[in-house]
């Protein structure tokens, strides 16, 4: 999801580097080893960092929000426990996330406000709402499915702490593309009107899911310094071209038919090709104007405040606890 | 304005008995108590241990990695603290 933070400029002023540092820390990780929290980094690696990985932890947190929703409302038993469990692990992703980005020197409190002051940004396909069942079925699939992608090479990333966590979830994830593809296979192999929902969840949630992995190519420029720092592995459109070509088919299993006239196989290169992205969109998703940006801040601040006093409680219990074990 | 931080642990798993207690993250968490409520939740939801433990990351006194060589390389030099640095002739058998 979650690379799109690579493809926004550094505003910060350029530091000067001391050059024969900045030869070795290359050096480094041409050689693929790991930087880890003490090494020196180049200020601009650390930023790029910090703000990449905050934005994946943020994504995580503001996920759980479109799925949430349909926690109280799962048509079973087995679907309401495994949603949970999904819900579950997006927080603790989010957490995972958080405290790879504090080994950068900076603190989750401030990540978290920087998020609610709209400073920070989390990934665009939240801000698209889920209007039935059959959107829990089409996130886990295509959503989680598009975040994979862009997981996998993200545990080679050459930052250490953010490496590992991404090994911790990318094993979990696998079981959220299955639960998502299993509610469509389900639906699909359900009534007229099931199958219909699944459709109508595919329909609209196909380009969204395709503009998570960022701008064309041709348009994202800030992608080449990541690269080199292997902090990205793949380009947007590679990740993407991966996308299609791993999901069309599993979409044809179902019987659905992907919105896109036009999609069509091209037996010379072995690739879907599909049709263009509405990129203006995707820019008015990002500028805070989708259908849910507002929604999606207004419940994230709201939980925040909501639960402060849980908090503060928390915190004043362990100073009464550490006060009478410094009296006894 | 940020609220203050709350302490930072680490967190530490033994995936099951006869092995070690191996690093794996870390939580925050106001007491060690609700840190260890935290781990749980966050590391162990599919069977991953048996055990945790969890250190205030500020007791963990580390290596500087700009001393690095001086403190780690010069054992390269000394194969002699290997076993395969000694000649035993093969009529010996496995030693």
């Amino acid at each position: 999801m979650y690379t799109q933070a690579l493809n926004t400029r550094d505003l910060q002023p350029v530091q000067k580097e001391d050059p024969e540092r900045l030869a070795r820390f290359q050096a480094k990780i041409d050689a693929e080893q790991k930087i880890e929290p003490n090494d020196w980094m180049p200020e601009a690696y650390r930023r790029t960092l910090i703000r990449q990985i905050a934005q994946h932890a943020h994504s995580e947190i503001v996920g759980m929000l479109p799925e949430g929703n349909w926690i109280t409302r799962a048509p079973s038993l087995r679907r309401k426990a495994t949603l949970l469990a999904k819900v579950q692990d997006e927080a603790g992703h989010g957490l995972y996330l958080y405290a790879a980005a504090e080994t950068l020197g900076v603190s989750r409190e401030e990540l978290v406000d920087q998020l609610l002051a709209g400073t920070a940004k989390y990934s665009s396909i939240f801000n698209y709402p889920t209007l039935t069942w059959a959107d829990i079925g089409a996130i886990g699939w295509l959503v989680d499915g598009a975040a994979i992608m862009n997981q996998v090479p993200l545990q080679r990333c050459s930052y250490g702490p953010y490496a590992r966590a991404m090994v911790r979830i990318c094993k979990e994830e696998s079981f959220h593309q299955r639960q998502g593809y299993e509610i469509m296979l389900t639906l699909c192999r359900g009534t007229l009107e099931q199958k219909a929902m699944a459709q109508d969840a595919l329909d609209r949630f196909w380009w969204p899911a395709l503009m998570m992995f960022g701008p064309s190519d041709k348009d994202s420029v800030h992608t080449a310094q990541a690269m080199a720092w292997k902090i990205k592995r793949f380009t947007n459109d590679e990740l993407r071209q991966k996308f299609v070509d791993a999901t069309v088919p599993q979409a044809h299993y179902l019987g659905l038919t992907i919105p896109d006239p036009d999609l069509r196989f091209n037996e010379a290169t072995g690739h879907w090709e599909f049709g263009e992205i509405d990129w203006q969109e995707f820019q008015e998703v990002l500028r805070g104007n989708g259908p849910c940006n507002r929604q999606r801040m207004k419940q994230r601040r709201q939980a925040h405040t909501e639960g402060a006093w849980v908090r503060e409680a928390a915190a004043a219990y362990a100073e009464k606890r550490k006060a009478r074990a410094a009296a006894a | 304005m940020s609220e203050k931080p709350m302490p930072l642990w680490e967190v530490f798993v033994r995936a099951r008995n006869g092995t070690a207690h191996r690093h794996c993250g870390s939580v925050h968490a106001p007491d060690a108590e609700m840190a260890l409520q935290a781990a749980r939740d966050l590391f162990t939801r599919r069977g991953e241990g048996v055990s945790l433990w969890v250190v205030p990351s500020s007791a963990i006194v580390a290596s500087d990695p700009a001393e690095k060589d001086m403190l780690f390389e010069p054992t390269a030099s000394k194969i002699y603290r290997h076993p395969t640095f000694y000649e035993i002739p093969e009529e010996v058998g496995h030693m």
